[in-house]
C-alpha cells in the first residue's frame, strides 16, 4: 500500500503540474503554448488551390509542389497575416487524392477577395523553342517547352540597357536561375543557336530572342517592349516568385471572428459543464471508485489539453468531438474497470483483491475496445480529408491517452486508498447505485 | 435470460427500427451539403430584423448564379447557397444584400465540384476500410475461440451490427433535416466515424465476456448451452453498458444545449447512435451468435 501511495503522490503532483501548466500558459499573453485554433473557430480564411501538373513531368511533380509552396508562402508572409500556413497535398493513388493542391491559411483575414488579390498576379514564366515550319507561302511557328520555367530562377533584376530609340535606354529584366537553370539554361542555347528562344509570361510570349552563342553562367536577359513600371512590376513579381505550374482557386472559406468566438465560448460552458455533470453521475452511482475515476479523468484531461499544446495540435470542431469521445472512452474503461470489481466483491473477496482482479479482468475487454479504435483513428487520419484527420488525430491521442490512464491512474489512486477489509464506512464507500451491494 | 429467451422480439424490434430508418432515408432523401456536392453557402446575420427571403432571392438574383437557395437560421441570420461563386461574385452577392440593411457576413464557404465528390468517395472509402480492418482485428483477437462460432463469425456479427448502428442514425438524420433543413455536412461523417468508434468498443465488451465464458467452460470441463452462456455474458456487461451509454448521453446532452451551434447536429446524430448503439450491443449483437452458432453445428 505505501508503495501505490508514493505512486499516487507522484501522479497528482504530476497532474497539478500539468493542470497548472495549462492554465499558466493561457493566461500568459506571451506564452509559445497557446492553443492553435482552427479557422472554425478562430476565424479566418482558408484558400484550397489546384496546382495543374499536366505539363509537368511525374518525376518532377513533387519538387513542382514544393518549389511552389515556398513562393506561395513568400507571397503569403508579404501579405502580413500572423501565422498563416501554406500546406501541399500531393496526388497519390495510396491516398485517394486525385490532384495536387496547395491549402493556405489565413488566420484573421475574412475577406476573400483581398487574400486572393494578395496571393497575388501570379506569373508562370516559361521558355519555349520556336519551330518555324513553311507550309507553302504560309509560316507556322510551333513552341516546343525547353524545361526551363521558372522554377528554376533564383532572382530577377531590373536594368536598362540600349533600346531601339537612341538615346533613351530602354528597361530590361535580368533573370538569375540556380545552379541547375544554369546548367539547362546552358545545354539549350549551346545546341539550338541560331534558333528562337520565346520567353513565356502567364501563357503569352512576351520576348522572343534569337540565340546567338551558348550562354554560360545562368544570366538571361528579357528585352521586351517593357515601360519603366511595367518591368519593375514583372521583377517583383518574379522575385516574390514565379509559380513554376498554374493554379487555379478551387475552394475557399472564411469564417467571421463573431462566429468563431461564439464557438469557442460555447464549447467552453459545454466542456465544463459535460465534465461536472459526468463527475457528478460517477460520484454518485461508483462513491469512492467515482471520485477517484473524477480525478482520473481531471488529469486525464489536463493531460490532454498539454499534449495538443505542446505538439501542438490545431483545434477545429471536430477535434473538440475526438476529444469528446475520447472522455467517453476513457470513462467506459473506468466503469468497466469498477464493475468488474464489484462483481468480485460480491463474489465475498475482500476489497483490495477484488480491484486487483477486477482490473486484470478489464484488461482483455479494454485492450480489444482501445486497440481497435486505435487502429480506425490511424487508418481515418492516413485516408481523411483535413477535417476527418482533425477528428482522427485527436481521437488517437485521446483514446492512447485513456488506455494508459485507466491502466495506471485509476488503479494507482485506488490500490492507494482501499483496504483490504470491507466493514463500516468501506462497505458504503466500495458500494454502488441505489442499494448496498 | 430475458434477452435471449426473447431474442426474436428484439430482432424484430431491430428490423421495424432499421425499415423505418431506410424508409426515413428513401422518402426524405439526405440533403448533401456543399461539401459533397460543390457550391457556396454563406451565412449573414442582420443588425436588425431579416428582411423577407423573396427580397433576399431578388437582390441576390442580381448576380447571375442559377438556383439560390435563401434560407433563415435562428432568430437574424440567414444561409445562402448556391453553385461555386468566384469570389468576385460573393462580394456582388453580399454587396447587393447590404445595400439596404445592415449585415455581417459570419462565415463563407466555396467548394469546387471536383472536391466535392473527391470527398465523398474519401469518406465512404475511409469508412469502408475502417470496418474492414475492425473485422480482421476482431476475428484476430477472437481467434482462440473458434467453438461454436467460428472467430471470424464474430467479426460479421460486428460488422452487421454497425451496418444497422449506422444506417438508424443516418435515418434519423434525414427525417431532422427534412424538418429542420440542415444538411449533411463533413461533420455529419464525422459523428458516423466516431460512433463506428463506440459501438465497435461496445460490443467487444459484451463478446469479450463470451470470450472469458467460452474459455473458462472449457478449462473447466463444463458444458453449457451457448444460449446460456450468451444470457450470462448479457447481463454481467449490460450496467457497464448502460452506465457508460448513459455517460456519453450526458455529455452528448450538454453538448446540444450549451454547446456552439455547429456541433449541434453532430451532437444529436451522436446521441441517436449511442441510444441504438448500446440497444444493439445488449439486445442484438451476442444474440445474433446464436443463430450462427446453430448454423455452423448443423454444419
Amino acid at each position: 500500500m505505501t508503495r501505490f501511495r508514493v505512486f499516487a503522490g507522484i501522479a497528482l503532483i504530476i497532474g497539478f503540474l500539468l493542470i497548472y501548466f495549462v492554465w499558466a500558459t493561457e493566461t500568459n499573453p506571451t506564452s509559445a503554448y497557446h492553443f492553435k485554433l482552427g479557422l472554425d473557430l478562430a476565424g479566418g480564411t482558408e484558400l484550397v488551390y489546384k496546382a495543374d501538373m499536366s505539363q509537368t513531368p511525374s518525376s518532377e511533380r513533387s519538387d513542382a509542389l514544393s518549389a511552389l509552396q515556398g513562393v506561395i508562402e513568400r507571397r503569403v508572409n508579404l501579405f502580413g497575416v500572423a501565422e498563416p500556413l501554406v500546406q501541399t497535398e500531393q496526388a497519390s493513388a495510396l491516398s485517394g487524392i486525385t490532384e495536387d493542391r496547395l491549402i493556405v491559411d489565413l488566420p484573421g483575414v475574412t475577406d476573400i477577395k483581398a487574400a486572393v488579390a494578395a496571393l497575388g498576379k501570379t506569373p508562370t514564366l516559361e521558355f519555349m523553342l520556336a519551330t518555324t515550319t513553311t507550309v507553302g507561302t504560309t509560316t507556322e511557328v510551333a513552341y516546343v517547352p525547353t524545361g526551363l520555367t521558372g522554377r528554376y530562377l533564383s532572382s530577377a533584376a531590373l536594368g536598362f540597357g540600349s533600346g531601339a530609340t537612341a538615346g533613351l535606354s530602354a528597361p530590361q529584366v535580368i533573370l538569375t536561375f540556380n545552379s541547375a537553370g544554369a546548367t539547362l539554361f546552358e545545354k539549350i542555347t549551346s545546341e539550338n543557336v541560331g534558333r528562337t528562344l520565346a520567353i513565356f509570361l502567364d501563357g503569352q510570349p512576351i520576348s522572343e530572342p534569337v540565340i546567338q552563342e551558348a550562354i554560360p553562367g545562368g544570366q538571361a536577359t528579357i528585352t521586351g517592349n517593357f515601360t519603366a513600371t511595367g518591368a519593375r512590376d514583372l521583377v517583383r513579381n518574379l522575385n516574390f516568385g514565379a509559380l513554376p505550374v498554374p493554379i487555379t482557386l478551387e475552394s475557399s472559406s472564411a469564417v467571421g471572428p463573431t462566429l468563431g468566438a461564439a464557438a469557442i465560448s460555447a464549447g467552453v460552458v459545454a466542456g465544463v459543464i459535460g465534465f461536472i455533470v459526468i463527475a457528478l453521475f460517477m460520484i454518485a452511482w461508483y462513491r469512492l471508485p467515482g471520485l477517484i475515476a473524477t480525478v482520473a479523468l481531471a488529469e486525464y484531461l489536463a493531460f490532454m489539453l498539454a499534449i495538443i499544446k505542446i505538439i501542438p495540435v490545431t483545434l477545429t470542431a471536430s477535434g473538440i468531438a475526438g476529444l469528446i469521445i475520447s472522455v467517453g472512452m476513457a470513462v467506459d474503461a473506468n466503469v468497466l474497470i469498477f464493475e468488474r470489481s464489484k462483481e468480485e466483491l460480491r463474489e465475498g473477496k475482500d476489497p483490495r483483491e477484488a480491484v486487483h482482479v477486477g482490473f486484470a479482468r478489464a484488461w482483455t475487454a479494454i485492450r480489444d475496445g482501445h486497440l481497435t479504435m486505435i487502429i480506425s483513428g490511424v487508418i481515418l487520419f492516413w485516408l481523411g480529408t483535413s477535417i476527418v484527420q482533425g477528428f482522427a488525430l485527436v481521437f488517437v491521442l485521446g483514446v492512447l491517452a485513456s488506455f494508459i490512464s485507466a491502466i495506471s491512474l485509476s488503479r494507482v489512486f485506488l490500490l492507494s486508498l482501499v483496504p483490504e477489509h470491507k466493514k463500516g464506512i468501506w462497505k458504503f464507500l466500495m458500494g454502488s447505485g441505489i442499494h448496498n451491494a | 435470460m430475458y434477452i435471449v429467451t426473447h431474442r426474436s422480439l428484439f430482432f424484430w424490434i431491430t428490423g421495424i427500427i432499421l425499415a423505418a430508418a431506410i424508409g426515413s432515408i428513401l422518402i426524405f432523401g439526405l440533403p448533401l451539403g456543399i461539401d459533397f456536392t460543390g457550391g457556396s453557402l454563406m451565412q449573414v446575420s442582420y443588425q436588425n430584423s431579416v428582411p423577407p427571403l423573396a427580397t433576399i432571392e431578388k437582390q441576390v438574383a442580381v448576380v447571375p448564379l442559377g438556383l439560390v437557395s435563401v434560407r433563415t437560421m435562428g432568430t437574424n441570420e440567414i444561409s445562402i447557397r448556391t453553385r461555386t461563386m468566384t469570389p468576385a461574385e460573393h462580394d456582388a452577392v453580399l454587396a447587393s444584400i447590404s445595400s439596404n440593411a445592415s449585415t455581417t457576413e459570419l462565415s463563407y464557404s466555396s467548394v469546387g465540384p471536383a472536391l466535392g465528390s473527391q470527398f465523398t468517395n474519401k469518406a465512404l472509402w475511409a469508412i469502408f476500410v475502417v470496418i474492414l480492418v475492425i473485422v480482421l482485428y476482431i476475428a484476430f483477437a477472437f481467434r482462440k475461440v473458434s467453438r461454436p462460432v467460428p472467430s471470424w463469425g464474430y467479426g460479421l456479427t460486428v460488422i452487421t451490427m454497425l451496418a444497422i448502428d449506422l444506417i438508424v442514425p443516418t435515418g434519423f438524420y434525414a427525417a431532422y433535416a427534412h424538418f429542420t433543413g440542415a444538411e449533411v455536412d463533413s461533420l455529419f461523417i464525422v459523428a458516423l466515424l466516431a460512433l463506428l468508434g463506440y459501438v465497435v468498443n461496445d460490443i467487444i465488451v459484451v463478446f469479450d465476456r463470451v470470450r472469458e465464458h467460452l474459455a473458462k467452460n472449457e478449462k473447466m470441463g463444463v458444458k453449457e448451452e451457448f444460449e446460456v452462456t450468451i444470457g450470462k455474458s448479457i447481463n454481467e456487461t449490460m450496467m457497464r453498458s448502460i452506465n457508460t451509454a448513459l455517460t456519453v448521453a450526458l455529455a452528448l446532452l450538454v453538448l446540444i444545449f450549451f454547446g456552439a451551434p455547429a456541433t449541434r447536429n453532430f451532437a444529436l446524430v451522436m446521441l441517436v447512435g449511442v441510444v441504438a448503439g448500446t440497444f444493439s450491443s445488449i439486445c442484438r449483437s451476442a444474440p445474433l451468435l446464436i443463430p450462427i452458432a446453430k448454423w455452423f453445428t448443423k454444419k
